[in-house]
C-alpha cells in the first residue's frame, strides 16, 4: 500500500471544457505521439495494422448521446487521468509504483517499481490507467512532466501536450491551489464540476459543462416580430424599398 | 530509478524543421521534431497564419504516415490480369522510358487520347500547365467530386467562396449559419474559430441533417432532410424581403439589385439592358433617366420598372427577386412539409438572422474609398456569417442551392463586411477576371488556355459543330457547361465505353478511383479491366502516380512511387489553392525534412521530366535539354506572367519585393528560414468590400494578383446562367442541342432556385443515405495509419430509432442496405440527434482487403463499408452522369436507400471483392509497434 500526501503544494490538473469540445481527437492523438517517445515505456500498440489493433493510450474522447428530438445531440467527452487528491489507485498499489507528488500533486507511476498487477487500473473508477502491452507496466497521463518541467522547452511549451495542440481550446493547465490561475478562476466563473463525485475520489481535473442550447423552442425572439413588419404585398415592397432612398 | 530521480528535462529532438502538413487540405503550419534523423514528435507551428500552433489528430500521427509499410518502394511494372495486383519491380529508368514512350505516342497520334487527372488538388498549377501544355483538354482534380458546386457558385455570384476564398469573421460574428459542413475541411481553422465565438458568447445555428462533430456544439441544430437546403434558405429570404429586413444600401451599391433586366426582345430577353460600352443600366433616382450604373453620383432605384430606348420594358433585379420568392412556394409552411423542419422554427431563425444582422450591427472606423471615388470614414458590420460545405455542394441541385445561401448573404449586407463572411486574398475576383476552359489547337499546339476555366455563355463551351462534347469527362458541354472543375468522377466510365471517344493513356496521380473516390466503385472496377472483342485492354494504358499500396493501384499497368509530404518540395501557391486570411496575403512551402525512404521520387519532380522526355512546349530549351531541373528549381523560376510566379514572397534580385519581382534563387531558403510560409498584411483601408474598393483594388495590381484593378458587383441575377437559357430557347449562334433544352431551362435560372430531386423511386427507395468525415481521418489516407484506425477502425449505419422500429431492426444488428444498383450489408446503430428520414455513416472507412498493408480479415475490410458501391454513377434514364446538371458536381449526396434486416445467419459487411495481392518490396511490418522507443531517455 502506498500513502497519499495530506496536501500537496500545487495542485496541478487540467480544465476541459465540454461546452467547446467537438470530439476531434486531437488531444489523444498529439498526447500520443509525445508520450510514446517520452517517459517510460513507449505506449506500444499491437497488431498495428493486423485485424485487432490495439494499443495504450492515456487520453481518450467518449462521445455519447443526450437529448431526443431537436434537442439530441452529441457530447464528446474527453478523460485522462484526474490526478485525485485520494486516488484509490496509489493506496491500492502494493509495490509503491503508483504515488501522488506532494510538490504538485501530479499522480505518477515509477515504472521500475510497476510489475503490472494491473490493481491501480481496477482500483481506478474513470478508468484511466491503460497497460502497456510491450513491457506490462501501467501507463497513466503524467500531466506531460517531461514537458512542464522541461528546462529545454521554452517557458510558453512547457504545458501538456493535448493542451498545446487543442483545436478548440477546450484544455486548461494550471495551479487549483492558486486562486489566481486561469484554472482556478475558469472553475469559479463556469461552476466546473467533478466527474463521479459519489466515488470520493476528490478529483483535481474538473469538467465545464456544456452551456443551455436552443432546441425545439426557437421561435422568434422577445420584442422582434417579422410579421410586425412593412408591408405584405409585392407591390408595396416595391415602392417601400425605393422610400428608404430618402434616408441615404 | 523513484519518481524523484525520472529525467523531466530531456532532451527532445536535434532539430525542429517548419514545413506544411498535408494529412488533410487544410495547409497547416508544423514544426517538425527530428531525432536522429527520424520524426520524434509534430506539433502545430504557433506563427503559422493557418492553424497558430493547434494541430489536429491527423496531423499529430503524420510520423506514421510517413513511416507506413503501405508505402511504394519502388516503380512496378504489371505482370498479370489488371486488377489482380502481379507487378514486377522495375528501374526508375525503366518506368520513364515506358511512360514517356506510351506519352509520346499518344501525343503525336491524338493528344486529347491522354486523359490525365489528379485526386487532390495541390500542385494543380503545375499540373493544369503540363495538360495545357501537352495538347490535352482531359485534365481536372478532384474538385468535380468534391465541391465545384461551393466554387462555382460563389464566383458567379460572389466572386468567392468560402475556405479558401472567404472565412466567417471568427473576432466580431455574433451569429454563425453552418450548413452541411463536413468536418475535415479548413478544420483547424473552423475549430478555432467557433470556441472563440462561443467564448464570445456568439451564436452558433447548424443545419445539418447529422448533429455530430461541429453541430454538436451549436447553439441550435435543424436536422433537415438532405438535398432541401435550397428551399429552406429561401423561405428564409422570402420572409427577410417581405418583412422589409434588408440592406437596401448594400443591394443599391454593392450587388445588381438595381440593375435592369430586359424583358424583351425575346432573344434578349432576362438579359442587362446595356449601354453602347456594355455598361449594365440602371434607373438614377435623382433624375428618373437610364444611366450606367457607374455613372457618377448615380443612385439606382431597386423597385422601380423602367423603359428603354428601344421601347421593351426593364425591370429591376430586385423586383424580380421580389417576384420569384414572395410567392407561396417559398412561405416557411411550404419549405416545412419538404425540410422535415417545422415552419415556426424556419421562421424563427430567420428574425434571428434580421435580428441579429440589423439590431447587433455595428460601424467601425475606417476611412475607404470606393470606385466611384466617394470617400466613406467608417464601415457598417454585420455580423451574421456563413459556411458551408458537402451538405450543400454533393447535391444535383447544390449549385443553386449555394447561390441561394450567397443570396441570403448579400441580401443582409454580409459579404466582405465586419462580421460577416471576409474573403481572403487573391479572392475576391469576379467570373470575368477567371480564364475560359482552354481548346484543343492544331497537334503539337498547347490548349488555348488552361484546361480549366469559367464559361461566360454557350461560346465557352468545349463541344463541337453538332454541340456535342469535347472532352472525355463531357465537362464544358452541354450536359455540364459550367464544370469549372472537370469531372473526375466521369472519366473511367466514359473512357471504358468510348463515349464520346477512346484513349490511350489514363493517367491517375492519388486519386482512390477504383474504390472511395468513384460513384459505384464496381462499375469502375469493370471499366479499368474491360477488354474489347480482341481480348485487349479498352483502356490501353493506366500509369498510377500514388504514395501508397491504395485500392486503384492494383489497377495499374505502371505505377510511379511517391514521396511522402515530409520528403518533397512543394508550393501552397496563390496560383493555386492558396492559404491567406481575410487581413493578410500568405502561402508556404514543403521541404524535404527527413531522408527519403526507398526509391520513389516526388511526382511534381516526375511530371517535370516527363515533360521534358516527351518535348512539351515549355518544359523543353531550344536545344532539347530540360527547362526546370525539378520541381523546386520550377517553384522558384517558372513566371506564369512578368514577375509572377508559383511563391510570392522574397522576389526580385535581392529577395526584398513581393508579389511581382523577378525570380530570386535564393527564395526557398527564404521560406525556409521563415517558417516555411510567406505572409504579408493588408493595408488598413482595404480590408473590408474588396470588391468595390479602391485601395485593395491597386494593392491587388501592386501584388501581381491582377494586372489591372478588377471592381465588380455581387451578382444576385446571372447572366451567364440566362445565356444558357436564352441558347435553349433557341436563341444565338451556339444552338443548345434538342436533348439538352429542357434541362438547361428548367436549371439555368438566373436567380436561384430549389429544384426538387425527388425521383420516381421515392416508396421503393424511401431513406436518404449520406456520409460525413470523422474528424480524424481524411479521405482513404488515415485508415492504415495505426493510431487513426484504432479510433475509427469500423463504421456502422446510423439509423433513427423510428426507422429501426417500423423495420424491426435492432441496434448492433446486420441490415441490408440497398439502392437502385445495389446492396450492401452494415450493422446498425441507433441514433437520435439526426433527421428520421436519413441514415448516415462515416466516410472512407471501408477498406478492400489486401490493400492499404492491412491484414487480412481487418475489421475496415470485415466490417467496414463504403457508400459509393450504392452511388448510381448515372441518372435515373442513364442519360447524363448522377451530378449537378449546372456544374457537373458529382451528386454524391443524392443517394436514395432501402433498409432491411440481414438474415439471422448473415453478418460481416458484403460486398466483399477479391483480396488484391500486395505489391512487391514493401517495406516489413511489425507485429507490435513500439514508436518512439528509440528515443526514450
Amino acid at each position: 500500500m502506498t500513502s497519499l500526501p495530506k496536501t500537496t503544494e500545487r495542485r496541478l490538473g487540467l480544465v476541459i471544457d465540454l461546452d467547446v469540445c467537438v470530439g476531434c481527437q486531437a488531444c489523444v492523438v498529439n498526447c500520443k505521439a509525445w508520450n510514446s517517445g517520452g517517459y517510460g515505456a513507449p505506449l506500444a500498440d499491437t497488431e498495428p495494422w493486423g485485424n485487432q489493433p490495439s494499443g495504450a493510450w492515456l487520453n481518450r474522447v467518449h462521445s455519447f448521446e443526450a437529448g431526443t428530438g431537436t434537442d439530441a445531440t452529441v457530447v464528446h467527452f474527453p478523460k485522462s487521468c484526474l490526478h485525485c487528491d485520494d486516488a484509490p489507485c496509489v493506496t491500492v498499489c502494493p509495490t509503491g509504483a503508483s504515488i501522488k507528488r506532494s510538490e504538485d500533486g501530479i499522480v505518477l507511476v515509477d515504472e521500475s517499481k510497476c510489475m503490472g498487477c494491473g490493481l491501480c487500473a481496477w482500483a481506478c473508477p474513470y478508468g484511466a490507467r491503460e497497460m502497456d502491452p510491450s513491457e506490462g507496466v501501467m501507463k497513466k497521463c503524467t500531466l506531460c512532466v517531461d514537458r512542464i518541467y522541461n528546462d529545454n522547452l521554452p517557458e510558453e511549451e512547457q504545458v501538456p501536450a493535448c493542451v498545446r495542440t487543442c483545436p478548440t481550446h477546450a484544455r486548461h493547465f494550471g495551479d487549483f491551489n492558486d486562486p489566481t490561475s486561469t484554472v482556478s478562476a475558469l472553475s469559479r466563473e463556469r461552476e466546473s464540476v467533478d466527474l463521479m463525485p459519489e466515488q470520493d475520489t476528490r478529483p483535481v481535473n474538473k469538467y465545464l459543462l456544456p452551456t443551455e442550447r436552443k432546441g425545439a423552442e426557437y421561435t422568434e425572439p422577445d420584442g422582434f416580430n417579422l410579421a410586425d413588419l412593412v408591408e405584405r404585398e409585392p407591390s408595396g415592397i416595391l415602392a417601400w424599398v425605393d422610400r428608404t432612398l430618402g434616408q441615404i | 530509478m523513484t519518481a524523484h530521480e525520472m529525467n523531466f528535462s530531456p532532451s527532445i529532438s536535434d532539430e525542429i524543421k517548419k514545413t506544411t502538413c498535408y494529412m488533410c487540405a487544410c495547409r497547416c503550419g508544423v514544426d517538425v521534431h527530428l531525432r536522429d534523423g527520424r520524426i520524434r514528435y509534430l506539433q502545430g507551428n504557433r506563427d503559422h497564419p493557418v492553424n497558430k500552433g493547434v494541430l489536429c489528430a491527423k496531423g499529430s500521427a503524420g510520423m506514421l504516415h510517413h513511416e507506413s509499410p503501405a508505402r511504394l518502394q519502388s516503380p512496378l511494372k504489371r505482370v498479370g490480369e489488371r486488377g489482380a495486383g502481379t507487378f514486377k519491380t522495375i528501374s526508375w529508368n525503366e518506368a520513364m522510358e515506358l511512360a514517356s514512350g506510351w506519352l509520346s505516342e499518344t501525343r503525336k497520334r491524338d493528344p486529347k487520347r491522354l486523359a490525365f487527372f489528379t485526386g487532390r488538388d495541390q500542385s494543380q498549377a503545375l499540373t493544369g500547365w503540363w495538360a495545357q501544355q501537352y495538347g490535352t483538354p482531359n485534365h481536372a482534380a478532384h474538385g468535380g467530386f468534391c465541391s465545384v458546386n461551393m466554387a462555382a457558385a460563389g464566383i458567379y455570384s460572389i466572386g468567392g467562396s468560402f475556405w479558401e476564398f472567404g472565412q466567417p469573421d471568427w473576432e466580431r460574428a455574433r451569429m454563425l449559419l453552418l450548413f452541411g459542413v463536413a468536418e475535415d475541411h479548413d478544420s483547424n481553422p473552423i475549430k478555432m474559430g467557433m470556441s472563440k465565438m462561443r467564448s464570445k458568447g456568439a451564436r452558433i445555428v447548424s443545419i445539418n441533417p447529422v448533429r455530430t462533430g461541429y453541430s454538436a456544439i451549436a447553439d441550435s441544430w435543424f436536422g433537415i432532410t438532405p438535398g432541401t437546403d435550397g428551399i429552406f434558405i429561401l423561405s428564409i429570404v422570402g420572409e427577410l424581403i417581405r418583412s422589409g429586413k434588408i440592406d437596401t444600401e448594400a443591394l443599391r451599391t454593392r450587388t445588381n439589385a438595381g440593375w435592369l433586366v430586359r424583358q424583351g426582345p425575346d432573344n434578349q430577353s432576362g438579359l442587362f439592358a446595356k449601354s453602347e460600352d456594355g455598361t449594365p443600366l440602371i434607373l438614377d433616382a435623382h433624375d428618373g433617366k437610364i444611366k450606367p450604373f457607374n455613372s457618377p453620383g448615380a443612385v439606382a432605384m431597386l423597385g422601380q420598372d423602367a423603359e428603354l430606348a428601344d421601347g421593351h420594358l426593364a425591370r429591376t433585379v430586385f423586383s424580380l427577386m421580389v417576384e420569384t420568392y414572395l410567392t407561396d412556394e417559398y412561405r416557411p409552411e411550404s419549405a416545412a412539409a419538404i425540410t422535415g423542419v417545422s415552419a415556426q422554427r424556419i421562421r424563427g431563425l430567420a428574425a434571428d438572422i434580421a435580428r441579429t444582422a440589423f439590431e447587433e450591427s455595428f460601424e467601425i472606423d475606417t476611412v475607404w474609398q470606393d470606385m466611384a471615388g466617394n470617400i466613406h470614414k467608417t464601415i457598417t458590420g454585420r455580423p451574421v456569417a456563413v459556411h458551408a460545405m458537402r451538405g450543400i455542394s454533393a447535391h444535383a441541385n447544390g449549385f443553386q442551392t449555394c447561390r441561394a445561401l450567397h443570396l441570403l448573404q448579400m441580401l443582409i449586407g454580409a459579404i466582405d463586411c465586419p462580421g460577416g463572411m471576409r474573403f481572403k486574398p487573391p479572392y475576391p475576383k469576379p467570373v470575368e477576371a477567371h480564364g475560359r476552359p482552354g481548346r484543343p489547337q492544331q497537334k503539337g499546339l498547347p490548349l488555348t488556355a488552361l484546361p480549366l476555366g469559367y464559361p461566360l455563355g454557350p461560346e465557352d463551351l468545349l463541344v463541337d459543330d453538332d454541340g456535342e462534347a469535347l472532352r472525355l469527362d463531357k465537362a464544358f458541354s452541354w450536359e455540364a457547361p459550367l464544370a469549372g472543375h472537370g469531372m473526375l468522377h466521369s472519366v473511367i466510365p466514359n473512357a471504358a465505353d468510348c463515349d464520346p471517344y477512346a484513349i490511350d493513356v489514363l493517367f491517375l496521380f492519388m486519386a482512390n478511383m477504383a474504390w472511395n473516390s468513384s460513384m459505384n466503385t464496381p462499375a469502375a472496377m469493370r471499366a479499368l479491366t474491360a477488354k474489347n472483342e480482341q481480348g485487349q485492354y479498352v483502356i490501353p494504358h493506366v500509369i498510377v502516380a500514388d504514395t501508397f499500396s491504395s485500392e486503384t493501384v492494383a489497377y495499374a499497368d505502371l505505377v510511379l512511387p511517391d514521396t511522402s509530404y515530409f520528403e518533397r518540395y512543394d508550393c501552397i501557391s496563390l496560383l493555386d489553392r492558396p492559404i491567406g486570411e481575410p487581413d493578410l496575403i500568405a502561402d508556404a512551402i514543403r521541404y524535404p525534412v527527413v531522408e527519403t525512404r526507398g526509391d520513389v521520387r516526388p511526382f511534381q519532380d516526375v511530371l517535370i521530366d516527363l515533360g521534358s522526355r516527351i518535348g512539351l512546349p515549355g518544359f523543353t530549351k531550344d536545344d532539347g535539354s530540360p527547362m526546370w531541373e525539378n520541381y523546386a528549381d520550377y517553384m522558384v523560376s517558372r513566371e506564369v506572367r512578368s514577375g509572377v510566379g508559383p511563391l510570392a514572397g522574397w522576389r526580385g534580385p535581392d529577395g526584398q519585393a513581393s508579389g511581382r519581382g523577378s525570380p530570386n534563387p535564393q527564395q526557398l531558403d527564404q521560406y525556409i528560414k521563415a517558417g516555411g510560409y510567406w505572409t504579408e498584411e493588408l493595408p488598413e483601408n482595404s480590408l473590408y468590400f474588396k470588391h468595390v474598393n479602391a485601395a485593395y483594388q491597386d494593392w491587388a495590381v501592386e501584388k501581381g494578383l491582377f494586372d489591372q484593378p478588377q471592381p465588380y458587383l455581387l451578382q444576385l441575377w446571372s447572366e451567364p446562367l440566362r445565356r444558357f437559357q436564352l441558347a435553349a430557347l433557341g436563341h444565338g449562334p451556339n444552338q443548345c442541342p434538342e436533348r439538352f433544352r429542357a434541362r438547361i431551362l428548367d436549371n439555368f435560372d438566373p436567380l436561384p432556385r430549389w429544384i426538387s430531386l425527388a425521383g420516381e423511386d421515392e416508396k421503393e427507395f424511401p431513406l436518404h443515405a449520406i456520409t460525413q468525415r470523422p474528424m480524424a481521418m481524411y479521405h482513404s489516407w488515415g485508415s492504415h495509419n495505426p493510431w487513426l484506425r484504432q479510433i475509427h477502425a469500423e463504421n456502422v449505419l446510423y439509423v433513427s430509432k423510428d426507422v429501426c422500429e417500423e423495420r424491426g431492426l435492432t441496434d448492433g444488428g446486420w441490415a441490408w442496405l440497398q439502392s437502385r444498383i445495389g446492396k450492401v450489408r452494415v450493422r446498425i446503430r441507433i441514433m437520435h440527434a439526426m433527421n428520421t428520414k436519413t441514415v448516415w455513416t462515416w466516410n472512407a472507412i471501408g477498406k478492400r482487403g489486401g490493400a492499404w498493408r492491412l491484414g487480412k480479415g481487418a475489421p475496415e475490410n470485415k466490417n467496414g463499408f463504403l457508400l459509393n458501391h450504392l452511388i448510381p454513377d448515372r441518372c435515373d434514364n442513364n442519360e447524363y452522369a448522377n451530378a449537378d446538371p449546372i456544374t457537373g458536381q458529382a451528386a454524391w449526396f443524392d443517394l436514395k436507400v432501402q433498409l432491411h434486416s440481414a438474415q439471422p445467419d448473415e453478418s460481416g459487411t458484403s460486398p466483399n471483392f477479391p483480396e488484391l495481392l500486395e505489391p512487391p518490396g514493401l517495406p516489413s511490418k511489425p507485429d507490435t509497434l513500439l514508436y518512439g522507443k528509440d528515443w526514450v531517455a
